[in-house]
Order: structure tokens, then C-alpha cells, then sequence
């Protein structure tokens, strides 16, 4: 019968907004792929850059690696935002937040570059000069291939993380999933049922995040030649869990 | 048995007659200490020569050294024509960079310790991938040349194996097969049998005695199989602190030394 009611002012639901939030998880998914993009291009920029053997690369790499792990993530965000246009530089919110973000991960992440490279015995690379085989040949197909799949199970991590600090863009007026859950919460005057859906949208958006890495690192341990973890039970072997916690062995 | 496969020394394009390898007055130093002491050895084109050793004694640094993997501190290395680290210009020998390494080091291959197999690759694609992408080889002509070099070390049964799934002796003759198939003038062996279990010794002993006996390359062998290097070596060089403390025919150095370091030396490899 709600149709009688038409002309009257009905008292906000929810449900009318639903639309409104859901509008948010594009523009999540968006900053969380493009960040991402910037975190491993820097990553291996900042992570070859720190195990570099010249010192001009190795010192600037090192010093921005510091200076983005060191400060306040909320505050090089503000920073990008309010205090870059007054030297000049006026970037849209999107591409300051999405920047600040990409090379803030790509700090951290850099780590996990140099480790995954320096994980890599150094008779490879011996192997491969008594070869003579070109230094272009060497970082492709005989170092990458053994670091790469290494470096997949902390970029899951960093994939999950970055969804999450993507929130942080709501304050530099990006209308993602979380400024959204916000302003409605305000109009609604409700907390409860608008964060409780925004929180099972992160959530399931963390969840189909893990499960592509999965499949990501099938395909690398493919690529690389190596067998693949899960299906070869190396896992088990591996694992934290010793094998008389398994039940019937 | 290898013959075929290995050119002769082309003794023509060397301007010092027949030396291969000419290394002059080399130090190595690694912070205060001195692996490599002004140190000089020729190797001649075909001459198998093995060096032995106490453990520290710079054996390993010289086939590094050889190899190019490292620069040496002070001195010359010449191979085959070339220096590794230098180039002469107007009469005079200047330092150069890598890229003349790289020149140099096609006449040089060597076999590790640890094998250095590239784990993600098979044994065949360990041969063939060079052959490929340092000598231009179409795909086909290099997986013949691989197939051919590792049934020859015995492993024509492994070509698809990962190092993984061999054992340390199959994995040591794929990487034997590997540098000889980019047909090196010279081979440098650096204690390869040192990380293998015993009873796998023998078959790549074998291998490199075949290879020693039917092939016309040049070899530096650095072994603590003292009647192995007594077998092939056509000259025995005893290391000690970065010099040579002693250099002849086997027969000599190892049935009569004269340096008493020597003589202690193969009393302790005997009395093991």
C-alpha cells in the first residue's frame, strides 16, 4: 500500500541507499589495482635500487624507502593534498591519493624484492657468467624465474593491505566505499546496518583477492618451471605444523 | 671419445706462441688478506694441469680468476689472444671493463662444486639454452648438440629431469655436458667431486678422465683425488698461501716432492 503514501516524506531506509553504497566498491577496486601497480613498479625500483653496487642509486633508493616507511601514511596523504599545490603542483585527489598510497606499499614492498632476490644462491648467477650469458638474459629468465615466485605470497598480503588503507582516500574527499558508509551513516543517523554491509563488502572483496593470488601463484611457480607447492605436497612438509599433529599418520 | 667435438687450440691468433692462458704477477685481495700473491702460471693449449692444495691455499681463486668472476687486484690475465680485464691501445695495456670480460671468457668454461644448475629448466634445456642465446644456435641444432653432449656423460635416459630429481653425480655431469657444449679452449674443474657422496665420485671422475684422455681442450683441475690428478695431469701445481710452493709431472710432485709443505701435505691427504 505504500504507493497511497507517495506525496508523503517517508523517513530514510536503508535500502534506499544500497545503490549509493555499492557505487563505492568500483572506486575501491579502482585505487586498490592502480596503487597496486605503483607498489611493485616501485617496489622493484626502490628493491634493485637498494642492492644496486652504485652508490648513486643505492643512497637516493635507500633514502626514499625511509622517508615513505618513516612518516605517517594519513600524513603524506594531507600533504599531497593540501601542501603540494602551493608549490605548484595541484594533482587531482585520485592521482595524489593513489600516489601516496602506490609508493608508500612500494616502500615496504621493496623488502620483499631485495629478499626475494638475494634468496637467490649467487652460484646462479656464477653459473651463468661462465656461460656468458648476457647480463639481460641472466635477470630474466635465470634469476627472475627463481625470485618472482617468492615474491607472490607477500604481494597477496600487500593486495589485501592496500584494499584496506584505500579507506584513508575518503579523506581526501574520494568517494570510495568508506566515505560512503560515512555519509550515509550521517544521513541515516544509524551506524549499525550501513558499516556492518560495508564491512562485509571489504570483506568479500579480501576474500576473491586471496583466492586470485592463489591462482597468481600457481601460474608463477608455473612459469617458473617450479613444481607447484600445493599439489606436490611440499606444503606439508614445510609447514609450521609438525606431522604428529596430523591426525592418522 | 669427444673428440669431434672439441676444435683444436687455434694456437695462430695467440702472439705468444703456445701459451693458452698467461697469468702475470696476480694478487688477490680480499680486505687485509692475501688469497693470490704475485702469482704467475701458463697453461698450455691442450696441457692438463691440476692444482692441489691445503684448504685456503687459493686454489678455487685462481679458476675465479681464470673464469673472469672476479677481478683480480693487481696483474694480467690473457686468454687465447685477449686479456680478460685489459685491452691494448697504442702499445699500452689499459684496464677495460666487462664487456672485454665477456670477449675473453668465451674460451673459458667451468664446472662448480655445487653444480650451479639452473633449477627451474631441465637437464636438457640447462645444455641447450646457452648453445641458443650465446651462440646463435637455431633451437634444433642446439637440442641436438645437447642430446648428443649428455648421452655422452651417461644421461641420455634424464633429458627431461629437473635438477631436483637427479642425483648430485647426474647433476654434475649435466653441468660438465653444459660447458663443454659451448666448446671451451679451456675447462676449469673446481673440486667437483667435493660435494658429492662417495660412491657417486667415481662416475664423474670418469667423465673428466674420458674427457682429459680424448679431447684436445686445455684443463685446470683443482682436486683433493690425489691418484685421480696423478692419472690425467700433465703437470701438478702444489698451492700454498697464494703461491706456488711446487710445479712438475705428477710423477715427480706427487711420488717425490721436494718442498717439504708439499711432502706434509700429501702425508695428510694419504694418511687420511
Amino acid at each position: 500500500m505504500s504507493f497511497l503514501f507517495l506525496d508523503e516524506p517517508a523517513a530514510p531506509a536503508l535500502s534506499d541507499y544500497l545503490p549509493l553504497l555499492l557505487q563505492g566498491v568500483p572506486v575501491t577496486l579502482e585505487a586498490t589495482f592502480v596503487s597496486m601497480v605503483l607498489v611493485v613498479a616501485s617496489g622493484f625500483a626502490f628493491g634493485l635500487g637498494r642492492s644496486s653496487k652504485t652508490r648513486f642509486l643505492r643512497l637516493p633508493a635507500g633514502f626514499a624507502v625511509e622517508v615513505l616507511r618513516g612518516s605517517s601514511a594519513i600524513a603524506q596523504l594531507f600533504w599531497a593534498f593540501y601542501v603540494l599545490p602551493y608549490f605548484g603542483v595541484e594533482l587531482a585527489p585520485f592521482v595524489a591519493g593513489v600516489a601516496v598510497l602506490g609508493l608508500n606499499g612500494g616502500a615496504y614492498f621493496s623488502e620483499v624484492v631485495r629478499a626475494a632476490f638475494a634468496s637467490v644462491p649467487k652460484g646462479q648467477t656464477e653459473a651463468a657468467i661462465a656461460l656468458n650469458l648476457s647480463a639481460w638474459f641472466r635477470l630474466r629468465r635465470i634469476i627472475l624465474p627463481q625470485a618472482l615466485p617468492l615474491m607472490v605470497p607477500p604481494f597477496g598480503n600487500a593486495l589485501i593491505d592496500m584494499l584496506k588503507f584505500t579507506a584513508l582516500l575518503s579523506l581526501v574527499t574520494i568517494q570510495e566505499l568508506a566515505y560512503r558508509a560515512d555519509a550515509i551513516r550521517s544521513v541515516l543517523a544509524e551506524a549499525g546496518p550501513v558499516y556492518g554491509i560495508a564491512l562485509l563488502l571489504y570483506f568479500a572483496m579480501s576474500l576473491s583477492f586471496a583466492a586470485i593470488v592463489q591462482q597468481l601463484e600457481r601460474l608463477a611457480n608455473r612459469w617458473a618451471g617450479r613444481p607447484d607447492s600445493r599439489t606436490r605436497g611440499q606444503r606439508a612438509r614445510t609447514s609450521a605444523v609438525p606431522r604428529w599433529a596430523f591426525p592418522g599418520r | 671419445m669427444l673428440d669431434s667435438d672439441v676444435q683444436p687450440p687455434d694456437v695462430t691468433r695467440s702472439s705468444t706462441g703456445s701459451t693458452l692462458l698467461r697469468m702475470r704477477d696476480l694478487t688477490m685481495r680480499y680486505g687485509s688478506r692475501t688469497v693470490i700473491d704475485s702469482l704467475s702460471l701458463d697453461v698450455k693449449p691442450a696441457e692438463k694441469l691440476a692444482i692441489i692444495g691445503p684448504s685456503g691455499s687459493g686454489k678455487t681463486t685462481i679458476l675465479r680468476l681464470a673464469m673472469g668472476l672476479e677481478r683480480p687486484s693487481a696483474g694480467t690475465i690473457w686468454i687465447d689472444g685477449q686479456y680478460l680485464w685489459h685491452v691494448e691501445r697504442n702499445g699500452a695495456t689499459i684496464p677495460a671493463g666487462d664487456s672485454q670480460a665477456r670477449r675473453a671468457r668465451r674460451a673459458v668454461g667451468m664446472v662448480f662444486q655445487q653444480f650451479n644448475l639452473f633449477p627451474h629448466m631441465t637437464a636438457l634445456q640447462n645444455v641447450a639454452e646457452p648453445l641458443v642465446h650465446v651462440l646463435h644456435m637455431s633451437r634444433k641444432d642446439a637440442r641436438e648438440r645437447a642430446v648428443d653432449l649428455l648421452s655422452r656423460v651417461g644421461l641420455s635416459t634424464h633429458l627431461d629431469h629437473r635438477p631436483a630429481q637427479m642425483s648430485g653425480g647426474q647433476q654434475q655431469r649435466v653441468a660438465i655436458a653444459r660447458s663443454l657444449a659451448l666448446r671451451p679452449k679451456l675447462m676449469l674443474f673446481d673440486e667437483v667431486t667435493s660435494a658429492l657422496d662417495p660412491e657417486l665420485v667415481g662416475e664423474v671422475l670418469r667423465v673428466i678422465r674420458d674427457l682429459a684422455h680424448t679431447t684436445s681442450m686445455a684443463m685446470m683441475i683443482v682436486t683433493h683425488e690425489i691418484t685421480f690428478a696423478g692419472d690425467i695431469a700433465d703437470r701438478v701445481v702444489v698451492f700454498d698461501h697464494g703461491r706456488i710452493v711446487e710445479e712438475g709431472a705428477p710423477e715427480v710432485v706427487l711420488r717425490r716432492p721436494q718442498s717439504p709443505r708439499t711432502q706434509q701435505f700429501l702425508k695428510a691427504i694419504l694418511e687420511r
